[in-house]
């Protein structure tokens, strides 16, 4: 494999060009090249979370990918899901029911539960927490967390 | 516009949540500086083992601008340090290099810094530096590390005792012999860690113009580093400065001094450069300190009545190769001994403990350090007693603690107790829980095969740790916390603290605290801290601390401002400023209340136009208040959890129902913000008691060092958590805080076991060992039947 590639993508709904090398992974990427520190890192495993970002409308473990894969993609950060406000409601219950203490897994935690949003419906509690699952948070419990996906869904979707 | 009611009491949400939640935080890995270096470890592969040779060629054969910088190079610029402690001069702790220098003594100890321009590079560079080792036995194994044939973490220390001790009060053997009832039981707790998800993160800027040092990093007691970064590397201390910037969870882990740490500014300094070093979760496994990895033998002795007469533990904690510079090693173990049935009557007591080295990751504070041992063990012999004598767990437990007309008593484990509120927890909690229903619920599933199990357990929890434990230990870490609070032009509100936020919400409090204080709204107040080179000095962030000790360090600034302010609007005013007061955000009259002057016009003239003032006024719009607390070695809060749960056992599987706790930590700031330090608590709990473990051969290898392989709390699985209060302020403070911090870790363990072993009853099995897994449960469950 060559050691450095050229890549196009969007980001945030902005244009990108930029000449990565290969082996550096999507959030590095983000990071690093892009300043959006938001997106965090906590194994590089593909364990806990903190690096979920959004890639073609899905989530994905931005340690899993690299940034070449990322070549023509739109991809989506905390940063960009803020300023359209399209989260703005999970993000106010988060706030409202204190469901984030550190905060370090939070912009993970908002972009998964921004994809729960998606089934269109109040989800139970455990349904929540088996869609949250993939996210590792040590501060909270979850329990708060649950509540504040919980709260939303009902004001999107009726209890 | 401030709230008439106050804003102390009221679940406010956090401005920074708001900030976190939108993707700004700041975390240090955020930060940006130029000219940057990254660095990244040599570690060792081995527990035990002799630095032959270190060859850097290699390295920068791979890298050629890379930097190699050896143990012995880093220890020529770096002082080592030593985790003794002066009151206890029998404790042994060996000096320790930020790098190893001739033996290494864990696996994963760094041997050596490789700096390159960016992290890849360095790591890459790294992995080749050539190591020439000598393999040597190690001692991995907790119960053997003190047999005579066993290897020596430190040799020259001849055996691998750090401490023992012994408590004796009444006559514990003597009681335990002659009661009617005696239970005891052999328990583990296995060794684990913190894991914040946000990794070890350090930046050290050497500026060689002036000879200043400026450390960003992710630690809880920046005011520890300071002092440590100052003596070890010889810079005078005001020209070192260390920022705490937004934490990523720390939970003690952070609290510590670490080695790499320090070499980073060792580095920085040798280079002029600022340079980087950012923990992986791996190096996070094998280097942030240890906790808990204790073996406890006990023996409770109850009369018929259910009554305590004995009590007797042996306790044997392992450390690490290390014990943590400035923070009691031995506490892990101490905590057990002292505290385990405190909130019991007793007189009949003993106790010992010894603590040994071992070769694995130095040992440190986590969340609740040793409580969840004593409670766990103490707790659970209750409930074999209560059986013993057929009397319900509950009840058993009421029959027990201290009488209110007993306090203030000092426990035969050493504790002096103003006031604990057990009982009326307790009562709370059966209610909520609903105990009665779910005993006969219990008992009726029991009939078809369905094995629930109920954990009610008492704890005690120690926070807000003060001068007579600190001062005497020559530990170099203040116990006293500051504030300055300001009025700001505008009539806004500043409050500088030197509390530490790491997501617990103090900040938050704090700002609540003063609004109050200040007759001013919470959001008018903005709080900040960090900054070792603005704040006022201070302790930081652990042993729950930050409102009892921090919080009235705030609420004595706001009150000396207030003074302050009424003094300079009588003057304005040419009123008695005994007979002004402050009140939404005006200078009132305090028989009235009628507002007589904005607070933004007090502070715009104060400011701006002080040719309107009397001659001789001079205005004093910032005032700094420290705290010491001294009226009581530390402040002790109190609760009862609760656990209800079912054991599958054809597959060993425990399945959480619901968890409860009832908890006092005395006034109560922002109900939002305690009960998420319970919640957050008892699942950290949950993972001492059901998942957690740092596993080890017996060589010494971490054979889990990775989220893959070591297990933590996720949220499916969990039960929902419900808390309730019960709220007795203590006396020695305006404020009346105790701390909420720990309480959660403190008591889940042992709820969580308690009804482990009630669900196993019928099946005459029992666990004792921590984590609990389902090869555990089948085990006992087999080594139980017929
Ligand atoms: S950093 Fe990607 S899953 Fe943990
Ligand atoms: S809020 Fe700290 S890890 Fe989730």
């Amino acid at each position: 494999m060559e050691e450095f590639a050229d890549i196009e993508l969007t980001v945030n709904g902005e244009k990108i060009a930029k000449r990565v090398e290969a082996r550096q992974h999507l959030v590095d990427f983000l990071r690093i090249e892009l300043g959006l520190t938001g997106s965090h890192l906590g194994c590089e495993h593909g364990v806990c979370g903190a690096c979920t970002v959004r890639v073609d409308g899905q989530i994905v473990r931005g340690c899993l990918m690299l940034a070449i894969q990322a070549d023509g993609a739109d991809v989506w950060t905390i940063e960009g899901v803020s300023d359209t406000g399209e989260i703005e409601d999970l993000q106010e219950a988060f706030i409202a029911r204190n469901a984030l203490q550190c905060g370090y897994c939070t912009p993970g935690m908002l972009l998964t539960a921004a994809e729960m949003m998606e089934a269109g419906r109040k989800m139970s509690r455990t349904e929540i927490r088996e869609f949250l699952s993939g996210n590792y948070c040590r501060c909270t419990g979850y329990h708060a967390i649950v509540d504040a996906v919980e709260t939303t869904m009902e004001s999107r979707f009726g209890g | 516009m401030a709230d008439p009611a106050g804003a102390v009491g009221r679940p406010l949400p956090r401005s920074a949540a708001r900030r976190l939640a939108f993707g700004r935080g700041k975390y240090a890995d955020d930060l940006r500086f130029p000219g940057l270096l990254h660095l990244a470890f040599v570690r060792s592969p081995h527990a035990h083992a002799r630095i032959l040779a270190i060859d850097p060629a290699p390295a920068r054969a791979a890298v050629p601008e890379a930097l190699v910088f050896t143990g012995a190079e880093i220890a020529a610029v770096c002082a080592p340090w030593q985790g003794t402690m002066e009151h206890l001069p029998s404790m042994v702790s060996p000096p320790q290099h930020a790098l190893a220098v001739e033996r290494v003594v864990w696996q994963g100890e760094p041997v050596a810094a490789v700096v390159a321009r960016t992290r890849a590079e360095a790591e890459d560079a790294a992995g080749e530096v050539a190591v020439d080792w000598e393999a040597l036995p190690a001692a991995a194994v907790r119960e053997r590390t003190l047999d005579a044939d066993a290897a020596l973490v430190h040799p020259g220390l001849g055996s691998n005792l750090c401490f023992a001790t012994t408590i004796e009060a009444g006559e514990a053997a003597a009681a335990l012999a002659n009661a009617a009832h005696v239970v005891e039981g052999s328990f583990s707790f296995a060794r684990h860690t913190g894991v914040p998800l946000e990794m070890r993160t350090v930046i050290a800027d050497y500026d060689p113009g002036e000879g200043r040092l400026t450390v960003h990093g992710s630690h809880q007691s920046p005011w520890h580093q300071q002092d440590t970064l100052s003596r070890m590397l010889g810079i005078p201390e005001q020209l070192v400065r260390v920022v705490s910037p937004d934490i990523g969870g720390g939970f003690g882990i952070k609290l510590h001094i670490y080695g790499e740490e320090i070499a980073v500014s060792a580095v920085s300094r040798l280079l002029g450069r600022p340079v980087k070093y950012v923990a992986d979760r791996m190096e996070s496994f094998v280097t942030d300190v240890h906790a808990r990895d204790q073996g406890v033998t006990a023996r409770l002795g109850v009369d018929a009545d259910g009554r305590i007469g004995g009590l007797s533990v042996d306790a044997l904690t392992s450390l690490g190769a290390y014990g943590s510079y400035g923070r009691p090693p031995i506490s892990e173990g101490m905590m057990t001994i002292m505290m385990a049935a405190g909130a019991y009557a007793n007189a009949n007591y003993q106790a010992r403990l010894r603590v040994a080295f071992q070769n694995k990751p130095p040992s440190g504070m986590y969340r609740a350090v040793g409580q969840p041992i004593a409670c766990a063990v103490a707790e659970q012999l209750l409930d074999w007693a209560a059986h013993a004598a057929g009397i319900d767990p509950v009840e058993l437990r009421r029959r027990n603690y201290w009488a209110d007309e007993d306090y203030p008593v000092k426990t035969p484990g050493g504790l002096a107790i103003r006031r604990l509120s057990p009982r009326q927890c307790l009562d709370r909690l059966a209610d909520m829980m609903g105990y009665d229903d779910l005993r006969a619920e219990q008992e009726r599933l029991r009939g078809q095969g369905v094995y629930r199990g109920i954990g009610v357990a008492t704890f005690l929890e120690m926070t807000s740790v003060g001068p007579a434990y600190y001062g005497p230990s020559g530990a170099r870490i203040s116990t006293q916390d500051g504030a300055t609070v300001r009025l700001e032009p505008s009539g806004a509100v500043r409050c500088v603290t030197s509390v530490i936020e790491l997501g617990q919400g103090t900040h938050a409090a704090l700002a609540q605290i003063v609004a109050d204080r200040l007759g001013v709204a919470a959001a008018d107040v903005g709080v900040v801290g960090g900054d070792t080179a603005s704040a006022p000095y201070g302790g930081g962030a652990w042993a729950s601390r930050g409102l009892t000790i921090g919080g009235e360090a705030a609420w004595r600034a706001a009150d000396g401002l207030r003074a302050n302010i009424l003094e300079l609007a009588g003057s304005i005013l040419q009123a008695d400023p005994a007979a002004l007061d402050l009140a939404r955000g005006a200078v009132c009259d305090r028989a009235t209340g009628e507002a007589r002057i904005a607070l933004a016009e007090i502070a715009r003239i104060g400011h701006f136009r002080h040719d309107m003032l009397p001659p001789g006024v001079q205005p004093e719009l910032a005032v700094t208040r420290h705290y010491v607390p001294d009226a009581a070695p530390f402040a002790l809060a109190n609760g009862v959890q609760g656990s209800s749960l079912e054991v599958d056992v054809e597959t060993g599987e425990i399945r959480l129902l619901d968890h409860f706790v009832v908890e006092d930590c005395g006034r109560i700031v922002n109900p939002l913000l305690v009960e998420e330090q319970i919640r957050g608590g008892v699942v950290q709990g949950i993972g001492g008691a059901l998942f957690e473990e740092c596993r080890y051969d017996a060589d010494g290898q971490m054979l889990n060092a990775s989220f893959v392989d070591y297990l933590v709390p996720m949220a499916a699985g969990l039960p929902d958590i419900h808390v309730g209060h019960v709220e007795t302020p203590i006396e020695e403070t305006a404020l009346g805080t105790k701390g909420a911090g720990e309480a959660g870790t403190v008591g889940a363990p042992a709820a969580i076991l308690l009804a482990v072993n009630d669900a196993l009853r019928p099946l005459g099995a029992r666990v004792t060992a921590l984590p609990i897994g389902p090869e555990a449960v089948l085990e006992a469950v087999a080594g139980a039947r017929p």
